[in-house]
């Protein structure tokens, strides 16, 4: 089980790939996400999003504002621009 | 040389040098449209996500928002008419203008007063020299929009959306965008649709399959309409722009593409009447050297 990830803004799709724990932060606190979490939306705040591969490996991205969407596993993180 | 022949060639120099003009505007048009067209792809994801959300939240949640419910009594529409910069693009700007037009008698049979929201020089041109009223123009980005472009025009959108059309001089009930939608290299149409209210049935894509999911909302559903429709506005007026930008470039590329065929034609036809202009000159000179000739040969013969 894996999470389908896809980051992206107006002007391009920043990463996407499979991935084992997201983590972000919302307007309500961080928030972190794992295979088999229930639909959500989310709006985020100003601050990082990470991102952990598959592979272990994390990658963390700047994002200022935006939404994440959860639902089967899909999960899509929209901003307007990523640091 | 002879005036008649002079006066070809000096032609065929203007036109060759229009040729070479129209030449070089096609095929910077030509490179520009691919790249127009990366761009358009490259914020489909986004906006096909965002179109997403805003159906799952508006079609889950009963909160009402004045960003998707119509008003009983609608008394104003923006109308935002996206043109280009500048000309040599064949009909590109006037067909949406003329679109423009169309709908905004369509509203004005409703009995709707209409606001002029203009992007590009082209249509600010149009309404200026009729002297109507513009609530709103941006210009100067027209063959490259950035996102801070679409979101300067969205954002003066929402804010005359959000003021009440009934007490307010400038608030209106409806956003109309009017547009070029780039369907192929050779097809582009103008259209108009209706933005505000919502109506979030089309996207690009045909909808996802499946039902859309249940979603849990944080904070809650209305603060994330709060926060997604401007978004979603923006994202629209966005795609617009950039179909818009790769369209005004194909409409280029296809206007000067003919006008160079026909500097061509015009060369060609040109070059045939420069010679039978050279070719009568000649004539006439032998004709005149072979009279001069005779006159001289028969005064002598007369004198003897």
């Amino acid at each position: 089980m894996a999470l389908t990830v896809a980051l992206v803004s107006p002007t391009q799709k920043v990463w996407s790939g499979e991935a084992s724990f997201i983590s972000a932060r919302t307007t309500e606190g961080d928030l972190g996400v794992l295979p088999g979490h229930a639909p959500l939306f989310g709006v985020l705040v100003d601050g990082a999003v990470k991102i952990k591969g598959v592979d272990g490996s994390v990658k963390e991205f700047v994002v200022s504002g935006g939404f994440l969407s959860v639902s089967n596993d899909r999960v899509s993180i929209l901003t307007e621009s990523v640091g | 040389m002879g005036a008649q022949l002079r006066i070809y060639r000096r032609r065929m120099r203007s036109v060759k040098a229009t040729k070479k003009i129209t030449k070089a505007m096609e095929l910077i048009s030509a490179s520009r449209i691919v790249k127009a067209q990366q761009r358009v792809a490259a914020s489909t994801p986004y906006a096909n996500e965002l179109t997403r959300a805003v159906s799952a939240v508006a079609s889950f949640s009963s909160t009402i928002h004045p960003l998707t419910t119509p008003s009983e009594n609608p008394k104003r529409a923006a109308i935002l008419i996206i043109s280009a910069d500048r000309g040599m693009a064949g009909a590109y700007s006037n067909n949406a203008i003329k679109e423009g037009e169309q709908l905004a008698a369509l509203l004005r049979e409703r009995g709707l007063q209409t606001a002029n929201f203009l992007v590009g020089r082209k249509a600010l041109n149009y309404y200026k020299f009729r002297n109507r009223e513009i609530a709103g123009s941006w210009t100067g980005f027209s063959d490259n929009p950035t996102y801070e472009d679409a979101r300067a025009v969205a954002d003066a959108l929402i804010e005359a959306f959000l003021a009440d059309a009934q007490t307010d001089i400038n608030g209106v009930d409806e956003i109309h965008i009017v547009y070029t939608e780039f369907k192929s290299m050779l097809t582009q149409n103008a259209m108009a649709k209706r933005m505000l209210p919502l109506e979030v049935v089309e996207s690009s894509t045909p909808a996802p399959a499946g039902l859309l999911p249940m979603y849990e909302f944080e904070p809650n559903a209305g603060e994330v309409l709060n926060a997604l429709l401007p978004r979603y506005i923006q994202a629209r007026i966005f795609n617009a722009m950039l179909q818009s930008a790769a369209s005004e470039h194909a409409a280029r590329r296809r206007a000067m593409k003919s006008a160079t065929d026909n500097a061509d034609e015009l060369i060609k036809s040109l070059t045939r009447l420069a010679n039978a202009a050279r070719q009568a000159e000649i004539t006439q000179e032998i004709s005149e050297i072979v009279g001069g000739a005779d006159a001289l040969s028969s005064a002598s013969a007369g004198s003897e």
